[in-house]
Order: C-alpha cells, then structure tokens, then sequence
C-alpha cells in the first residue's frame, strides 16, 4: 500500500474489514488508510463494494468484522459515533435519494437542520446561505420531484453541508447528470474546500476523467482495492495513457484477459443513404411539463446513431416514440419508411429495443427468456430451438442457458438483454444506456458486439449513453438538453465546431449556451461562509425536542401530499366500519316464508296469522304442494315453510293430537337457528292463547316467570352491540399499518440512511414518527363515534370524557404497536400484511369481540389478557352501552398505561441505528 | 397469431408464478389450511359461555338449576350475591346473570307463580343472542322436571315437526367451508392477476411486451387465463379433496354447474385485479386498496350474514359485485342441490358483469399502458 501510513494525518483507517450479505461477499479483508485533508476517490465498477464501503465509513452500515477507525475513533463503539455524527456528512448513492420527494426544496433543507438541533434563527442563516451560493435559491419552493438530476445532488449536498461536517462522503454524486451540472457540482465542492481546508472528502465515482483530478484514489474490484495513491502514481505504475487504460491494466490477469480493445472498423461503402429512423418536430408534452420539444433527426441504414444527454433530459421519452411505445403529441416519427402508430404491430417486428436498466423476466432462466420473446415475435416453431442457440453463440452466452438472470454479473445480463432484442434479426436496434453500470472491460465488449452488428450485419443502432468515450465511438451523436436536441453531427464535427479538444468540452460549450438562455443551472459564485460555530450541534446527547419535531413535521407534511394514505387513514377506517356495521349484522328480519295449508279452515288460518303478524317474517304466496315447496326452497325463495295437516282444526278440537311441519332452510345455519328460535316461540305464544280460549285462564297459568332482560341493549339491535366493539379493532389496525409503513417506507426508499448518521436518537425517531399518527387516529377515533351515534344510531350512555382519554391512550398504543412491528419489517408488502395478521385477528377473536376473553382458553385467553384491545373494548362498551364513567372503568386505564413504555421502549430497543 | 401469443403469454405467467414462492405459500394455505380451520373453528353455537347465579333461594330447585349448567357450553355458574350482580354485569364478567328470589320452591310449589330473573349483557353479539335461548329453555327444563312430580296438567296436544332441510343438523361447519372457499376464490383471483401486472411493471418488463408484436388484448388475456385456470384448479381441488374429503360436506348439486358459476366469478374478479393494479402506482398502495375493497365485497355479498338484513340501497348496490350472484349461486346448488333452472339468472348476471368488467378493465388497461 503506499499512501501515509501517519495515524495522525489520517482520516479512516481499515484493518481487515470483511462485509457478506448472505453469501455474497462484499467486501474482502480490506485493509486501508485514507489521508485526511484531501479529495480522496473511491474508482470502480458498479457493484465492487464501493457503497459498501463508504456506508461502513460514514457510520451506517453496522461493521461485521474487522477494524474501521474514523476521525481517531473506533466506529464500533456507539460513544464515538454519537460523537462524530456531527463531524461526517454523507450523502448516499441514487439521485436524491436519502431526500424527500415531495418536500420542497427549503423544507428538505429544514429537516436536516432541525436533525442536528440547530435553532430556527440559526436554520434560517444556514439554508439561505447554502442555497445562495448553489444557485438553488429561485427554486426553494420547488418539490424535489421536480428537481432535474444535478439539481437534487446539488440539493443533496446543501442537506449534507448543514452541519459544517469535517468529512464529507459522496457516494457517485455525479452519476447520471450532465457534464455542465457535474462541472459545477465540483466547482462547488472546490469552493467548499478551498473556504475549509482541513475537511476531507471522500467520493466514489465510475466516471475516471473525474478521477484524474482528485488528491488521491482507490481501486477497487470485487471487494477489494487493486491499488491506492496519486493518479499520477497509477499511471506510472501502469505506464497507461488514461485512468480507464490504468484502471484495466490493475485488474487481474483473468479478467484482463476477456478484454479486446475496441476497433472501430469504418462504415462500408454499401450504404446508399438509406433512412432507417426519422424524427420531424417530435414533441412530447406531459401535463405542464414538455418532456421533448420539437426534436428532428434522421439516422441511416447501418449507422451507429449516439445520444447524450442527463437523465430526464429527453432521451428515454424520444426513444419511447421512435418505438411506438408513447404516443408524440406533435410531429412524425419514421421508422424503415413507415410512420410509427402504436397500434401497428407490424413495424415492432424491425425493431428490437432494450429499455434502461435491467427488464428481462428474472422468474425465467436464460433460455426460457429468449424463447418466449421468439415466440412473441412469431418466429416458425421449428427454427426457434437454431435461432436461439445461435444468438446464444453470437452473445457469449452459451453456457448459461439454463442458469436465472439474476445469477450473472452484470454485464452478462446486458449482453443477455441485447440478446433478446436481436433474437427476430431485426434491422434496427433501440438501446437505452445499455452499459450503464457495468465495468469497462464488460463495456467494451458490449461495445465489439455492436460494431460487429452495424458492420457486418448493417443493423442500425440508436443507443443512449453517460459515457462520452463510448459517444465518441459514434458514427454521429446527438446532444440532447431539456428536451430539445442541442447539436447533432459526427463527434469530430462537433468538436471542431466548438474548437474544443474533447466531445465532452464541446457538449459543455453548448449546454452554457442554452443555461445562458433558460438560466436554468445557473451558479452563484458567491463565496462559502465559514462557520465556526457549532452551537446546537451538540446538545442533548439522548433527547432533543427539535430532533423529535424535525420528523414529526416532516411525516405530517409527506402525509398531506401522499393521497392514498391520506385516504387510508381518513376514510378506510369510516368505510370498513360502514361495512362491518352493515355486513356483520345478527339481527333477522324479513324472513320469507310460504305456507301449505291442506287443512285451511278458520283456525289452521289462525295459526299462520301468528307468523304473517310478526315484524320478523314476510309470508309469501302459498304453497301449491310438495314440488312447489321444493322449487322455491332450492331457489331460496322461502326460509322457512309451514306444513298444516288435513284435518288440524277437527283434530284439535277433538283433542288429539297433531303436528305441523316447519322446514327450515338449513343453508345458513345461523339464520336457520334464529328461525327456529322465532317459530318455537311463536308456537308456544299461540298455544298459551288457544289454551286460555279454550280452558279458560287458570290452566294457561304458567308455574313460574321467566324474566329476561338484555340488559344495555334492550331491543337487541346488532348494530347497537357491534359499533362499540369495532371501534377499538379500526383503531388498532389502522394507526398501526400507518405507523409501521411511515418506517418501514423509510427502509425501502433508503431515507432511513438520515436516521444512521445523525445525531438523531431512536427514542426521538420513535416518538417523532408517532406523533402525527396518534393526531390522525384521534380524528378517526371522533369520525367513528360520530358515525356511530348519527348514523346507525348508537346510544352513548356514559362518559365521552372517559371514552376520549382512554382512546388517546389507546391509539398511542395502536401507533406504538406499529413501531414495534416496523423493527422486524423490511418491505411494504410484509408490513402490510403481517399488521393485518397481527392486529385483526387477536382483536377481532381474542379481544372479546364476539365472545368474552373469560370464556377463551388455553393461547387465545392467554393473548385476550394481555392484547391492549380487551380494555378498550371494556371502556368503548362500558361508555357506550353500560352508562359508565372514569370510576367504574379505572380499571381497564391501567392495562393501557403499562403497555406505552413497554411498547415504545422494546420499539427503541429492537430498532437498529445502523445498517446490517 | 392472436392465440398462440395469449398462450405464450399466459404461459409465461405460470412460470412466474412458480418461482414466486411467497405467492404459492398464499394459494396453498388459502385453499387447504384456511378452508380447514375457517370450517372448524366456526364458533359452536355457545362455548364458555360466563354465567353467574344469584341464589337467594337455597333450596332444591334453585341447586338443579346451577348444576344444569356446565361445559363446555357454559363455564361452571359462578355464585355470587345480590349487590354483585350488576358490578360485575358492568365490568363484562358475566354475560348471564340468573337471579332466584328468596322462597321460590315454596312459591312454586304453593302454585303462585314465583319470578327468576334472567339478565343478559346484551352487548356480549353472538353469545348473548342465542345463549339466552340456551339458558331459558335449561331453567324451564329444570324447574318443569322439578314439578312433573308434584302436579298434573292440560297441554294442547299440537306440536311443531321442526326440520332443516339441506343441513338437518345446522352444522356450521359446513356453512364456513364453503365460505371460506368462495372468499378464497374471490381473493386469489384479484391477488393473483394485480400482482402479476405490478411486479411487469415494477421490473420494467411490460415496456418490453409492447415493443413486441403484441396487443393489449392479448397481454390482459394471457394474464386472465393463467391465473385464473390456477384459481379454478385450486377450486375443484379444494372442492374435492378438502371440503368434500376431508370436511365430509355433502354436496347436493351438479358441480359442473359451480365450476362454470366459478369460472365466471374468477374472470370478473380477475379483470377487477387488473384494474386495481393499473390505478395503484406500487405495491403496497395495491396492497391497501385490495384490503379496502375486498372487504366490503366479502362482507355484504350475503356470504357472512343474509341480505335481508342490510339496508335495500347497500343490497341494491351490492347486486353489482360479481361474488353477491356466486355466493347465491354456490349456496343454492352446494347446499339446496339447485341446477340450472333455479340459478340462471346468476349465470346470466355473472356473464353480464364478468364482459362488463372486462371491457372496462382493457379500456383502462389500453390507457395504461400509453
């Protein structure tokens, strides 16, 4: 290793440091110093371990084995990472990723502040300082959605400046924005530098003609460093020309030897100027925002056709076009000579297309892969086995045919995807950044595969790419901006027009020509402030307020622009009670029923009467017999039918004795049972009054009464017993998914990274996230006693005091039970379902919902003592229907008040402050 | 052409399926486990139910009437005196509280109509409703045995002939077997197609379908076809093998008539899946409308409780929803042994919405992939 060796002058050391997730090895026995003061950079290609290794830096990522020593401390220990979070800024790979979409760009801002405890005034000073000199002030309203790509990381380094941090890691800061914005991102973390020179900077870049202008730089392939040092040491090292050739030349023997270098054969006379794709004035508007604007090019047979430009400039959505997948709004795209019309299948069959990233079936192997899409494109049957064997060939991918994407390394699985585009031979090929990511020697020999396609085969090639040296490898580029085409001719004519020495020079030339008009990316050169205070930084090592405030605004604010959760939270709980209320009724009325009177005198009429007269039952049309009986019962037509033999009356009167026949249908048990119920009664109730008629009243005299009283609920409404039981059980389920998706969202959008490394503490994360639920879960707590009382009519006996203070405690609980539940959860759809799992079942059959906890046994009692929502179904019923108040219910309060810090603080025990 | 890509496309959504583990776990256990314990574990009438005695009494009489009740309908009565009563009825201990005043036997006997208090805890649903029952017909039970020997009397001699028909013995289970197997059916089929839509466009793969020559219709009905043969399959599968096996539920009608009845559902429920997946950006925000309407679907199509009791405008709305006609149609030929004639017009309103839903699902689904 060279490099200082000094621990003093040194801003990390590693020694030994392993990182695996699962089996795959990240990182393998590294073993590094990196000197302080400098602009360190991190080389590589995607997936070496790069990231891995500045989240073990930066403190996020928790260590597995080995020895990671930041700013003269051990980062294993949790003391010295309280104590440094406010020295290191970091700032995570993906454009914007640990910022917040739909927050404006002040707000963003804001919330990294108020993480580090500043005061208002202080927040105030920072953020219009740092905006002003990133040129980000005419946009502080501006949601960060609406941010173009060097506009979120210039924003990201406003977010990470914050805090005046003494190390500063940047993980790819530059990828996927244009060269002007990249340009300028450096000069502004130049500016910074040169206003504090002691901090030191570490950035991971894939993009080497940066490279060559830091202090000092790392290689890095497959978990470990090739070799450190000065750019100017590598080059010497490897006697290479450039970064990139020295970059090859450091890696190992066996990969070194897959690589050829790339040879641009020229064009062969044959073409006769052919046109393959045309654009005219092509336009694609997306609401408001104009995506392309009047773009006019045309490419010829053959031809290897460049695009470049950022991400969101265009390229993507004129590509879309070109292959019928978007509709343009204005102007005509051609293809082979026919216009593109989304409904004409027949032109797709020219064309293959690759779309960016990665977007092959993964639950399908190799092969299965390239023979669904040689089917689709309706290739003979008989030729799919040949032709998939030999683009398998052509490709390099034999030997993987049975094996699943997600099994190869990257640049395997482009080739793969470049496969399945050419898999019908068609003559033009659409491919959108298909080597971004991969490692140069991959790029490379993607970049063969082409030549030999245009040359050989006179395929035409559209392709998008970052990478300038690949655009130089043109027959003719497109530089594109903002959705308009800046200049278009072969990369040396571009650059001659410029009279510039590089592609990437000349294409900056044009893109400070079109800011000079739409003042777009405009920079400030003001100078950066120092700041030598760090007042609030540092003060309150276990509990701040305004950290805590900092995620409860932030949470409240992302709620109010989310609308499917506000939704959710809002009217799902008012719909599922709506439903449950209506759906989970016990009450039977209106049952239908038919009579086959074969006796039909004065009294068998009678007794029918009993039932017809009965606010539960609606007779229908007599049965004409047996088959009749038969028909409408099957057809559920009639619950329940009445049989009267011949000869009831004469029979009775004789005093013998009779039977009459009820068939219930026995279909829904349960209604079947309340109908026999209701007939039973109904027949006793006939013969007390017959008995009286006809013995006169002391024989009717029953021996004894029988008197019932339902109690709380005297005329036995369903809805009356159901609506204060559901109320605790939408509490519960509702607030906790939200609260457990507000962390869990965090964990799969990678903004959790804010909570690693700030000063933040768990207990503050916690009780921050939960405030706005328990907000929304009161609102919903007083929509649900609304409609419960205005609109199925519910009486409220008791206390609306006692009911309100047990729910606030309650829905604490609710939210809290989120929390716990989001330290196990990964991802959205598990938390989803697990909470439902979780809170519908135990409080819908264990909580004494339907039957009481004491008649539970066994795991179901067990879970009834100790869930929280038998108590609040205790206080909901006692206030509701029992008439109780505060003295009677005190009881049922405790249950509640134990388990918040029981709750809350496993939550802050399970909840991880790092990455694992 | 139009066949053979349905086909292929379809087929690429079975073997999708079958690496994803997570999603054939949920098919299995919802077809087998769930149908199992949803058939057994439908509460028995009354289980454990709490009761408490107010014995003022002490005689004879009063000690029958506690020993008549006991497990496992009731928990052992409880003894308790008079001021307790309504306490403990207040803190939801007791659902039945039976009061026996003091010189009852003597009054009974004597011929002077003595009164037992019965309290029901009318907020305790289901236990309340039909225990009640239960312990009026136990305390006259208990005390008409008492007297048989004391005195006779004049009876009318009619009697009711109580008979269920297409499940004589109200066995439940039975009920929630098939239940369990029309919710899983509903479930699965939306579940099933929504996902498959989401998790193409999650990955980015169905830019790639369209840049084929292939059309939307046949995208939408590759996905309709695979998963719902794999929803129909489970269906007879279950039908047979669980409910029907190891349920020992008879079934009274042609189940050819309840597959085409299946089938019609699974293809309107399928179309609903993809709708519910072209209006949700992601899939937790699928996840979430799934739960909001499926709900409501299962719970007032009639499965749960009859549609007589819900108000007329939420039955008239409910005549939409493709499940309320299946869970006629399913109830009238499983349990009544229905065939054709009585259930048609089902057939016909499935048919119906099942094309309604479709074209509106493959407008939406056209727009969608613009």
């Amino acid at each position: 290793m060279s490099g200082d060796s000094d621990p003093s002058r040194c801003v990390a050391r590693l020694d030994g440091v392993d990182l695996s997730f699962g089996k795959v090895r990240a990182l393998d026995a590294i073993t590094l110093d990196i000197p302080s003061g400098q602009m360190v950079g991190l080389i590589g290609p995607d997936g070496v371990g790069k990231s891995s290794m500045l989240s073990l830096l930066a403190g996020a990522r928790a260590i597995q084995r080995g020895r990671v020593e930041i700013l003269g401390g051990d980062m294993s220990s949790a003391a010295h990472r309280r104590r440094t979070y406010s020295r290191i800024a970091y700032m995570p790979q993906g454009l914007g990723r640990n910022l917040y979409s739909s927050l404006s760009v002040r707000d963003n801002v804001d919330f990294f502040g108020r993480l580090f405890g500043h005061a208002r005034g202080e927040r105030e000073r920072r953020i219009a300082e740092l905006l002003q000199s990133t040129g980000l002030a005419p946009f502080a309203d501006r949601p960060v959605a609406k941010l173009s790509g060097g506009m979120k990381q210039k924003l990201g380094l406003c977010c990470a400046l914050i805090h005046d941090p003494d190390l500063l890691i940047l993980d790819e800061p530059t990828t996927g924005i244009d060269p002007l914005s990249r340009r300028q991102f450096w000069q502004l973390v130049d500016r910074i530098r040169n206003s504090r020179k002691d901090m030191s900077v570490i950035v991971a870049t894939a993009y080497m003609e940066e490279a060559a202008r830091f202090d000092w730089l790392v290689a890095m392939d497959d978990g470990r460093v090739l070799a450190s040092g000065s750019p100017a040491e590598f080059l010497e090292r490897t006697g290479a020309s450039d970064l990139d050739a020295a970059f090859i030349a450091l890696l190992p023997p066996e990969r070194r030897s897959q690589y050829s270098k790339v040879i641009i054969s020229p064009r062969p006379e044959r073409s006769d100027g052919e046109v393959a794709i045309e654009a005219e004035q092509l336009t694609k508007r997306f609401g408001d925002f104009t995506a392309v604007d009047d773009v006019s090019f045309r490419i010829n047979r053959g031809e290897i056709f460049g695009f470049i430009g950022s991400n969101g400039c265009g390229k993507t959505t004129t590509m879309k076009m070109l292959t019928g997948l978007l509709e343009a709004n204005d102007g005509r795209a051609m293809l082979l000579g026919r216009e593109v019309d989304a409904h004409d299948t027949e032109v797709r069959r020219h064309v293959g297309y690759m779309s960016q990233g990665f977007s092959l079936y993964s639950e399908l192997t190799v092969r299965q892969n390239l023979e669904l899409h040689a089917r689709l494109f309706g290739l003979p049957a008989e030729s799919i086995g040949a032709r998939v064997d030999e683009v398998a060939r052509q490709f390099g991918l034999a030997g993987m045919l049975d094996m699943w994407p997600q099994a190869l390394p990257l640049g395997n699985r482009q080739r793969l995807s470049l496969a399945v585009a050419m898999i019908h031979a068609p003559d033009v090929l659409i491919l959108d950044e298909p080597t971004s990511g991969v490692d140069p020697v991959a790029r490379d020999g993607f970049w063969n595969i082409l030549i030999d396609l245009s040359r050989r085969l006179n395929v035409t090639v559209f392709v998008s790419t970052h990478f300038m040296n690949e655009a130089e490898r043109c027959d003719r580029v497109a530089l594109m901006h903002a959705g308009k085409v800046l200049a278009s001719d072969t990369p040396a004519a571009i650059i001659a027009r410029r009279g510039k020495q590089t592609l990437e020079a000349a294409f900056i030339d044009y893109l400070e020509d079109a800011a000079a008009v739409d003042q777009v990316s405009a920079t400030s050169a003001e100078p950066f402030a120092e700041h030598s205070d760090l007042a609030g930084t540092d003060r309150h090592h276990f509990f701040d307020f305004r950290r805590m405030y900092a995620y409860t605004w932030r949470e409240a604010l992302e709620l109010v622009r989310d609308p499917i959760r506000a939704t959710l939270a809002i009217i799902g709980s008012l719909i599922l009670m709506f439903v449950i209320g209506y759906g989970i009724n016990m009450d039977v009325e209106d049952l239908t029923f038919a009579v086959l009177d074969h006796d039909d005198t004065a009294i068998s009429r009678d007794y029918a009467l009993q039932l017809s007269g009965s606010r539960f039952f609606t007779e229908k049309p007599p049965l004409a017999g047996y088959a009749d009986m038969d028909r409408r019962m099957e057809r559920g037509e009639i619950a329940l039918a009445l049989e009267i033999p011949p000869g009831f009356g004469r029979n009775l009167a004789r005093g013998r004795e009779v039977s009459v026949g009820a068939w219930i249908d026995g279909a829904m048990p349960a209604r079947a049972e309340t109908v026999r119920g209701y007939v039973e009664g109904m027949h006793v109730t006939w013969l007390t009054q017959k008995a009286r008629e006809l013995y006169g009243d002391n024989a009717a005299r029953s021996e004894f009464q029988l008197e019932v009283r339902y109690r709380y609920n005297p005329d036995v409404r369903s809805l009356d017993a159901i609506a204060p039981a559901v109320i605790p059980m939408l509490l519960l389920m509702i607030p906790s998914m939200l609260a457990v998706l507000s962390v869990v969202r965090e964990k799969e959008l990678g903004s959790i990274v804010n909570f690693y490394v700030t000063p933040v503490t768990r207990l503050e994360f916690l009780l921050g996230k939960q405030m706005p639920y328990v907000c929304i879960a009161m609102l919903n707590f007083v929509l649900l006693v609304a409609l419960a009382v205005f609109v199925f009519r519910v009486p409220l006996t008791g206390s609306l005091a006692t009911l309100t203070a047990a729910a606030f405690l309650y829905v604490v609980v609710a939210t809290a039970v989120g929390l716990f539940l989001s330290t196990f959860m990964r991802s959205q759809i598990a938390a989803i379902f697990g909470t439902v799992l979780i809170t519908m079942i135990p409080a819908s059959q264990y909580s004494g919902m339907i039957d009481p906890v004491s008649s539970l046994e066994g795991v179901g009692a067990w879970i009834g003592q100790i869930y929280p929502a038998t108590y609040f179904m205790m206080i909901s019923r006692g206030v509701f229907s029992k008439g109780l108040g505060f003295a009677d219910l005190s009881g049922a309060f405790i249950p509640l008040l134990v388990a918040i810090p029981i709750l809350i603080g496993l939550s802050a025990a399970f909840l991880r402050k790092q990455e694992r | 052409m139009l066949l053979a890509n349905i086909f292929n496309l379809g087929v690429k959504e079975l073997r999708g399926l079958k690496r994803n583990t997570m999603l054939l776990v949920l098919v299995v256990y919802a077809f087998t486990a769930a149908i199992y314990v949803g058939s057994k574990a439908m509460p028995e009438t009354l289980n454990r139910a709490p009761i408490a005695i107010v014995d003022e009494d002490q005689s004879s009489v009063s000690s029958r009437i506690t020993e008549a009740f006991y497990l496992p309908y009731f928990i052992p009565p409880r003894l308790i005196a008079q001021p307790e009563m309504d306490l403990r009825m207040d803190a939801g201990l007791d659902t039945f509280a039976l009061d026996i005043p003091p010189n009852f036997q003597r009054d009974l006997l004597a011929g002077s109509t003595p009164t037992i208090q019965l309290n029901i805890d009318a907020t305790r649903m289901s236990q309340a409703f039909t225990g009640g029952g239960y312990v009026q017909s136990i305390v006259t039970g208990q005390i008409r045995e008492f007297l048989t020997r004391h005195r006779a009397e004049n009876r009318m001699p009619v009697e009711i002939d109580l008979r269920s028909r297409f499940n004589p013995e109200l066995n439940k289970g039975w009920f929630g077997a098939i239940n369990e197997l029309i919710e899983a059916v509903t479930m699965l089929s939306v579940i099933l197609t929504g996902a498959a839509l989401i998790r193409e466009r999650e990955h980015g793969t169905i830019e790639h379908l369209m840049v084929m020559p292939v059309t939307a219709f046949e995208i939408m009905v590759g996905k309709i076809w695979s998963m719902g043969a794999v929803v129909l399959a489970a269906t007879a599968f279950c039908l047979f093998f669980v409910v029907q096996g190891l349920l020992d539920v008879p079934i009274q009608g042609s189940w050819a008539l309840f597959m085409t009845g299946a089938a019609l559902d699974i293809l309107a429920m399928t179309c609903l899946g993809l709708f519910l997946a072209t209006v949700s950006g992601s899939m937790p925000q699928f996840a979430l409308l799934v739960m909001m309407i499926l709900m409501p679907l299962q719970l007032l199509s009639g499965g749960v409780t009859p549609r007589e009791n819900m108000p007329e405008i939420i039955q008239a709305i409910m005549y939409a929803a493709p499940n309320t006609h299946f869970v006629i149609l399913a109830q009238a030929v499983l349990f009544r042994g229905a065939g054709l004639a009585v259930v048609w017009p089902q057939l016909v309103a499935l048919a119906v919405i099942s094309a309604a839903l479709f074209l509106f699902s493959l407008r939406r689904f056209r727009q969608f992939l613009q």
